[in-house]
Order: C-alpha cells, then sequence, then structure tokens
C-alpha cells in the first residue's frame, strides 16, 4: 500500500465522562474486489482492506472485517463513550498485510 | 370452415397453456450466492428475530459503487446486553458478505459506511447480542448501475 495518510475526525476531542464522541475516518485505497477484468480479459487480483480496529488505550473500540463490497476509499462512521483519557489507535491492513496507522488523543474529565 | 371453440374449450386451453408458463418461468428470484449459509455461520444455525435493527439505505441507488449504508441497533443499551457484532448480507452481490462490524462495551450499536451492490435487491442486517439472541433487518435497493465489476 503506498503512503497514504487516512483521515480522522472526532467531534470532539475533550469529553466528559459519558458524553458521546463521534467519529469518522476515510481511508485512500482502491478495494479492488477480483471480479474486474483488464483489457486483456485477465482478472485482476483482489486487493482490499480487509480489517479496520480503532483501540483506545489497547481496548478495542469498534472494529469491521471488510469485503469486497466495501467501496473504494473505506468511510466509517461510529460513536463511543470514552472511560478514559489516553490514546485512539487506528489500524488498517489489506490484503498484502501493509497496514496505515494514525492515532489521536482523547481527553475524558 | 373450422369450428370456433367454445367458451369453455378456450377457458381450458388459456389455463393450461398459462400453467405451463409457469411450469417454465424461472421461480422465486434465486439468490447469486450463499447469504442464507453466510448468516447461519454468524448466527450458529440460530434464527434471527426481525426487529430492532435499523438498516438504513437509499431507496434508489443510481451508482451500486459508493451506496451509503447505516446500521443502529434499538434499545440495546439499557437492557444489560449490548450489541457485539453486526453483518451485512447482499443476496445479489458476486460475494454475499459485505462487512462485518464489530462493537465493543464502549461504543454505541450503530455504524455507518459506503457499500457496492451489484444489482436491486434486499440487503440484509443481523446483530448479534452479547446475550445470544440475535436480530435482523432488511431492506430494498433498487440499483440502476451495478457497481461490483465484472
Amino acid at each position: 500500500m503506498a503512503e497514504v495518510k487516512p483521515r480522522i475526525r472526532l467531534d470532539k476531542k475533550e469529553v466528559r465522562k459519558g458524553e458521546t464522541v463521534d467519529v469518522k475516518t476515510l481511508v485512500s485505497h482502491v478495494m479492488e474486489t477480483g471480479l474486474r477484468k483488464d483489457a486483456n480479459g485477465k482478472v485482476i487480483a483482489r486487493m482490499i482492506i480487509n480489517t479496520f480496529r480503532c483501540e483506545l488505550n489497547g481496548k478495542l473500540v469498534f472494529g469491521c472485517d471488510l469485503e469486497s463490497a466495501v467501496s473504494a476509499n473505506p468511510y466509517f462512521e461510529f460513536k463511543f463513550k470514552p472511560t478514559e483519557s489516553g490514546v485512539l489507535k487506528f489500524t488498517w491492513i489489506d490484503d498484502d498485510g501493509a497496514r496505515v496507522e494514525a492515532t489521536e488523543t482523547i481527553t475524558v474529565t | 370452415m373450422p369450428r370456433r371453440l367454445n367458451r369453455r374449450e378456450a377457458l381450458t386451453a388459456g389455463a393450461a397453456a398459462f400453467a405451463a408458463g409457469l411450469g417454465s418461468a424461472p421461480g422465486p428470484a434465486r439468490a447469486l450466492n450463499d447469504y442464507a449459509d453466510q448468516i447461519k455461520k454468524f448466527t450458529g444455525g440460530k434464527t434471527p428475530v426481525e426487529g430492532r435493527v435499523r438498516l438504513e439505505l437509499p431507496e434508489l441507488a443510481e451508482n451500486g459503487n459508493t451506496v451509503p449504508l447505516s446500521v443502529a441497533v434499538d434499545g440495546a443499551a439499557g437492557d444489560g446486553a449490548h450489541v457485539q457484532e453486526i453483518l451485512v448480507v447482499a443476496p445479489e452481490n458476486p460475494n454475499a458478505r459485505v462487512i462485518r462490524f464489530r462493537f465493543s462495551t464502549l461504543s454505541m450499536p450503530e455504524a455507518s459506511t459506503r457499500i457496492r451492490l451489484a444489482a436491486t435487491q434486499d440487503v440484509i442486517a443481523v446483530a448479534k447480542l452479547s446475550d445470544g439472541t440475535f436480530f435482523s433487518a432488511s431492506r430494498q435497493i433498487k440499483v440502476t448501475i451495478g457497481g461490483c465489476g465484472g
């Protein structure tokens, strides 16, 4: 996977305990389905991001297993209630095992 | 001059022709893939109860390449059991599985993404709760131009 910078947006980075944080993420990736053929009729090999994870201090907050039916440049939106301050780590892994990683810090008061 | 059919003969002939036509018609819509098996695998053989899951898709997608999809489970936060996973399947896609969301005790039981749909179909979402129950919802979406390559 080429060097990609994912886009991550949290609606707030400082929250009171019990408040919900809305997370939107976008990463660029072709998400080649493995069903298309090139000009010579040869099948183009599948190459998709198959795993996404978001962890807070190492604990899973939200994740998903992607299939070829997820659109190119996978976008996710989810919500969570952080119980502690710390580092939110986002990881995308594709069929080659290439990873895209990003972090955000979040403060809970 | 050939005798004209009387009313009874005409009706019988018509019914026979209709029955013959039915026989060769391609039955109820056959799915392209193993979506039912995928759901069974996900639920461990249980039949999910319809309801509680909200699956949102546009009614019509002009471009099947990027269709916004949202799923949420109602009333899951309050009653002790939380939503662990949601599986989305598309019966008319080349591969049934679309995405499998994994939730935690921190996350709210809702998520959005964008998906590819090959044809008009009923997309199905199945939610797995921590108490071992399963709920499902389906939603029909019309797709003008399929988006799975081929």
